[in-house]
């Protein structure tokens, strides 16, 4: 099987992946990790660097009590207090440098951390703007988000916590098994008996730690859910009588989570004392050992006394490290995940050497175009279409005629599938987003707003315009009445309860938007659909005006939108069928006849 | 809010994190409030402490044997084996003996925490499920989300975890220096002196740490919305070509959330300084000390041994005094905020002596109607404004008016969503404040223009105001399927059946995303498979395309048939399913009339509802009118 069926996020979900594919998975994300510390090599050599030291300074202590004991003691019965000095001296030197080294190490570390994550946090931003509309469509926008939330979140909390535990956890029992080797090494072998039952407790930990934090995950996520669905939804609630049966649903979630979080208490319960008591009888056993040879006269007292402070300290970072592997599971799958999304390429791509354009007129030219999803099945059979700069055209069909693909082609959402698309005989192909979306622009039906003012929102469509020029977009639109009625006025939060806004009046808001942006091609798609009449009388005028001296594309099922336009296209089935002014249309005895007398009965 | 975060969100608002020097005693009086919910788990509780202070008696006991194992046989040369082997099984006992009774106190107070958890939170629920829209007007679900989920984990983690290891560890301290003075009380002193730096440290650093902890997260949702918009919003980003200044904004609170986390890893950098140097400096100050007593002769090698030992066993209890500290000034926040909600006292309830209505004809009898928003200014006039209205048995009422004329209000005060302010609304001749809830709103079913789903199969949701038709036995779903079935094809939702399960795929928040238009028509579906004697329709076709809405305008006017009805009209389209119309100004209803009747008679009427372009007259200057629109809700 070739590895190309793995590329991007195609395979994401599949669980059957064969070796050659899990590795070039692997590789992939591994490319991406090497990408991300690259810039920060330096950084992180010396920071653990640091690490090192200060976990030897933090092991020093028990080895100099011992020294203290025996050679210090040893040394001021003879009167000598130098070598307890020295001790206690260097006790203390080890004491504060190993904090102050391993507080220098904790920021260090977080300062790598947070320089990996805002780089990879931008590069996924980036990448899933640039990828074009085709793929947002077929990938859902709950999975890119989740790529950029929850899957960015595990490989933090493992850059955060897990990564510094296991460093200074390996590295501080690793010393600490050194440190009894080195006073004592029968001591060191029963430190290393003791590894044996660890062994098996950990492993035993992680598989079912593994598998309960899982089943916690999914436990507190959908009780969320269910809480989130009965407040968001309390109307429908109460006006349906739900609340008996949310009452034993929630009831039944709350028992799932409280038993999971009992499990998880258990699990715990079991696992540390079980380090406590391995620890414990390697003290003993240390202790017995060590006992008879100091009794015998062929070990040091001070040498047992360092021993059995290092033994219990050996098993404190045990904990921790088998929390490691948890996180590390969950991250590298994140990170594979999120190295799939930047692995897609962008369908509609950014010219490399993009034409220049000041200033656009606004004529647009279909030349030998056909569009298609999927290869053989035309959505837009092949079609020429020239609308001079400053046409108004009104495009006319039921739903899935084609209409909205063909406003699509013209902001570039596609590229078509032969032929070209021409802007002042520029193909769209060729130019720089930045001057094709100055010079095109689209207003679709879901008026989406993003959190902030209405004059945040409306500005969207010139950034740096002045609140007297938004407010002049709004009066142009018929939006001011309402929006000075809000709240704040202009500066009402969108989302704030105060602030919410209806549909009619978001898609009065987005037109707001396209009005200020002022661009030479403006596309209506099904732009005014939830207006109420008299909003959508006022949009009328107002089109009248805007649209006097640009080119424009609209979609109206209403059709008194026609009324404004200099030219109807009616489509089927992804054709043009007709094609001229209103007046003569509505006076021949065509398609768009028909519609039109059955609209005008409609409004009686 | 993703639910793994709002899972870890463990530490309430810093708002609530003053706290003066009298605090102490009002913390304790606050959480006792729990006591009611508590006093079940309270035995466990209590044993669980028993077991934490005997499992500490015992870690302090150990550096005890080796002290007399020390001083007693292994100083002199050629002591005697027995009493080491002796010495080892002691330690060996009193070690497993340590773990056994971690394992017990664990044990012991797991029931408790959990349980008390899933009552408080299954409690605060119900309440608030029961609690007027009006509260929930008031209250974001994400604020009521922190209290049912994290401060609930709080609560539990100080239950069985916080309030236990508080005294415990109290008393080991208490109990561990009184040995370390048993040893000797110079070495001690110096252990207590430094061990006072280290609890307020340990104190501030909380309290520090939770105010940027606090940040951090909002941030991270922050973060986490700015993702979600620019996804959701992609079109309307790419249509105007704003993806840069998208990525900017993005960037902007990435880097803010950055600064954040790097404040927080100061802050614990910080606190590890303190926790690491300070007790070093005590150990190196009492090595130098403790030799040098030994070599005088004040102490032996044994006791200062078992010293070091107990000083070790120690450090753990001492450091986490700061931190129990805050995590209980933490729970009192929690608890105060679980209660806050609890004490709301619920406005829209069953009445004491509820009626019945015998034979349900389905009037609908407006009189007098007045309501306001609780919180709405002075200066506003009320948002319905003295409405009569009725609504004959089997009649359909269109409301047509301009946005914010009070139109949903209105629809709104049938079910009582939310109660009038004046005057009464009565069906059937019996005032709707005057039936039990489960009466009315089995009487009334409502669809909203913003269509709810729940996660549920299509099913469920369709079926929902008909509990009954919810059993297995072949009858019902007979019954079932074919009432679906009718709803399904009124509200021309037969879509339902190609999803991929048909209608047992699950939808909602957990489930298959629907379009709007396809949500509502599951809830109009909804609406009609309820079978009520009045239906309230909120402007149930809003969403939907013109093809579709004739369809349905087509359907519903043969069940609107039968059935009294108030309709929310925009459209024309949705007036002709209507009777008559009552046409909406200023939260006054100005004219009654059948649509032909008001189109000929009403000016402004023909301003809201045609849109035919043949009016020349300047209709614009009229919405001028209504200077205190407000948003219909």
């Amino acid at each position: 099987m070739s590895t190309a069926t793995v590329t991007g996020v195609t395979g994401e979900d599949r669980s059957d992946l064969s070796k050659e594919e899990s590795r070039r998975i692997r590789q992939r994300s591994l490319r991406l990790l090497g990408s991300l510390i690259a810039p920060m090599r330096g950084r992180v050599i010396v920071t653990l660097i640091v690490v090192v030291i200060s976990t030897v300074l933090q092991v020093a202590g028990p080895a100099l009590i011992g020294i203290g004991v025996d050679q210090g003691l040893a040394a001021l019965r003879s009167h000598d207090w130098a070598p307890l000095a020295w001790t206690a001296v260097t006790y203390l030197v080890a004491g504060v440098g190993g904090a102050l080294s391993i507080s220098w190490y904790t920021v260090s570390s977080a300062q790598i951390s947070q320089a990996i994550l805002i780089e990879l946090r931008t590069r996924t931003f980036l990448h899933t703007q640039r990828l074009s509309l085709e793929f947002h469509e077929s990938y859902t926008s709950g999975r890119i988000i989740s790529r950029q939330t929850s899957d960015l979140d595990s490989i933090r909390e493992l850059l955060d916590s897990g990564i510094n535990q296991l460093v200074q956890g390996v590295l501080y029992s690793g010393f600490i098994a050194i440190a009894i080797f080195t006073v004592d090494w029968v001591s060191g072998v029963v430190l290393l008996c003791s590894l044996v039952p660890l062994y098996f407790l950990i492993r035993w930990f992680q598989k079912r730690s593994q598998k309960l934090f899982r089943i916690q995950r999914v436990a507190s996520a959908k009780l969320i859910v269910h809480f989130v669905e009965t407040m968001t939804g309390i109307r429908a609630v109460k006006a349906f009588r739900k609340e008996k049966r949310n009452e034993r649903e929630f009831g039944g979630l709350v028992e799932d989570y409280r038993k999971v979080n009992a499990d998880t208490i258990q699990l715990f319960g079991i696992f540390d004392p079980g380090l406590v008591m391995i620890g414990n009888i390697t003290v003993a056993v240390a202790l017995l050992i060590g006992g008879f040879r100091v009794a015998s006269g062929s070990l040091a007292i001070g040498s047992l006394l360092a021993v059995l402070l290092y033994a219990r300290r050996f098993f404190d970072p045990m904990e921790e490290m088998a929390m490691f592997y948890n996180s590390y599971q969950s991250a590298a799958a994140a990170l594979e995940k999120i190295s799939g999304v930047l692995e897609e390429q962008p369908s509609v791509p950014e010219p490399a050497n993009p034409t220049k354009l000041d200033g656009a007129h606004g004529h647009v030219r279909f030349d030998n175009v056909s569009f298609h999803y999927k290869p053989g099945r035309d959505v837009l059979p092949q079609f020429d279409l020239d609308i001079p700069a400053g046409q108004t055209i009104a495009l006319v069909g039921s739903t899935g005629a084609g209409k909205s693909t063909l406003a699509k082609l013209v902001s570039r959402f596609y590229d078509p599938s032969v032929g070209s698309i021409t802007l002042d005989g520029i193909d769209l192909r060729s130019l720089s987003s930045e001057d094709l979306r100055r010079a095109v622009v689209m207003v679709t039906q879901e008026a989406y707003l993003f959190s902030g003012s209405v004059a945040d929102n409306i500005a969207l469509g010139k950034p740096d315009a002045t609140m007297d020029e938004i407010r002049r977009a709004a009066e142009a639109v018929g939006a001011h009445e309402f929006i000075a009625s809000l709240p704040d006025g202009y500066d009402t939060d969108v989302n704030k309860r105060g602030g919410r806004v209806s549909a009619g009046q978001r898609q009065l808001i987005s037109f707001a938007r396209a009005f200020l942006a002022n661009p030479a091609v403006l596309i209506l798609d099904e732009a005014t659909s939830s207006l109420d009449i008299p909003s959508e009388r006022l949009v009328q005028q107002a089109l009248q005006t805007l649209l006097a001296d640009r080119t424009a594309v609209i979609i109206a099922h209403r059709l008194s939108t026609v009324a404004i336009a200099d030219r109807v296209l009616v489509m089927e089935h992804g054709r043009i069928v007709e094609d001229g002014a209103p007046a003569e249309l509505i006076g021949g005895t065509g398609r768009f006849a028909q519609l039109h007398a059955a609209w005008r009965d409609s409004l009686v | 809010m993703s639910a793994q975060q709002s899972e870890e969100t463990d530490r309430p608002t810093p708002a609530a994190a003053h706290h003066d020097t009298g605090e102490g005693l009002n913390t304790l009086a606050s959480i006792a409030r729990l006591y009611p919910y508590l006093r079940p788990a309270l035995p466990r509780i209590v044993l669980g402490m028993v077991a934490a202070l005997l499992a500490s008696v015992v870690s302090l006991a150990i550096p005890l044997v080796l002290q007399r194992l020390v001083d007693g046989t292994l100083l002199h040369r050629g002591g005697d084996r027995y009493e080491v082997i002796g010495a080892a099984v002691a330690i060996l006992v009193l070690g497993v003996a340590e773990a056994v009774l971690i394992s017990l106190r664990r044990w012991f107070v797991l029931a408790p925490g959990t349980k008390v958890e899933a009552t408080l939170r299954n409690g605060l629920y119900n309440k608030l499920q029961h609690l007027p829209v009006a509260f929930h007007d008031r209250w974001p679900s994400g604020q009521l989300l922190s209290r049912a989920v994290s401060d609930l984990n709080l609560i539990r983690r100080w239950l069985s975890f916080g309030i236990v290891l508080f005294v415990v560890n109290i008393v080991t301290i208490v109990v561990g220096f009184a040995v370390l003075f048993y040893y000797h009380w110079l070495l001690a002193v110096v252990m207590v002196v430094l061990s006072i730096p280290l609890w307020v440290a340990g104190y501030f650093f909380e309290r520090k740490y939770h105010v940027v902890a606090r940040r951090s997260q909002d941030q991270q949702g922050d973060l986490a919305t700015a993702v979600e918009e620019s996804v959701h919003g992609i079109r309307v980003l790419k249509a105007f070509g704003r993806g840069r200044h998208a990525l900017q904004n993005f960037r902007a609170q990435a880097e803010e959330l950055r600064g954040t986390e790097l404040e927080k890893a100061r802050a614990v950098a910080g606190l590890w300084l303190w926790l690491l140097m300070v007790p070093d400096v005590a150990f190196a100050v009492c090595l130098g000390l403790g030799v040098w007593l030994v070599s005088d002769g004040q102490l032996t090698v044994g006791q200062l041994l078992a010293f070091f030992a107990t000083a070790t066993v120690l450090r753990f209890p001492i450091e986490s005094i700061g931190f129990l500290l805050s995590m209980t000034f933490d729970t009192r926040t929690a608890v105060d905020r679980f209660f806050d909600v609890m004490s709301t006292p619920n406005l829209i309830d069953d009445p004491a002596s509820p009626k019945h209505i015998e034979k349900p004809r389905g009037e609908l009898v407006f009189d007098h109607v007045h309501f306001r928003y609780e919180d709405s200014p002075e200066r506003f006039p009320d948002l319905v404004d003295g409405i009569d209205l009725t609504v004959r048995p089997g009649e359909t009422m269109a409301l047509v008016g301009l946005t914010g004329s009070g139109k949903s209000t209105l629809t709104s005060l049938v079910p009582r969503l939310y109660d009038v302010t004046g005057g009464s609304i009565r069906v059937d001749g019996v005032d709707v404040r005057d039936l039990t809830l489960e009466e009315l709103r089995s009487r009334v079913a409502m669809a909203f223009e913003d269509a709810t789903l729940f996660s549920a199969s299509v099913r469920d949701n369709v079926l929902l105001g008909r509990p009954e038709l919810f059993g297995d036995d072949p009858a019902t779903k007979k019954a079932a399927d074919a009432q679906l079935a009718e709803a399904l094809e009124v509200a021309q939702a037969a879509f339902a059946y190609d999803l991929p399960e048909g209608v047992e795929t699950k939808v909602g928040e957990e489930g298959l995303s629907l379009s709007g238009g396809q949500r509502q028509r599951l809830a109009l579906a909804r609406a009609v498979a309820a079978k009520p004697s009045v239906l309230v329709l909120d402007d149930p076709l809003s969403a939907l395309d013109v093809d579709t809405e004739a369809r349905v305008t087509a359907r519903l006017h043969d069940v609107l048939e039968g059935t009294t009805a108030l309709i929310v009209a925009h459209r024309p389209s949705t007036v002709m399913l209507a009777d008559r119309v009552a046409l909406l100004e200023n939260g006054r209803v100005t004219d009654v009339g059948t649509h032909s009747e008001l189109l000929a008679r009403n000016e402004h009427y023909k301003f809201v509802i045609s849109s035919l372009e043949d009016e020349d007259e300047d209709d614009t200057g009229r919405t001028n009118e209504n200077q205190n629109e407000e948003v219909d809700a």
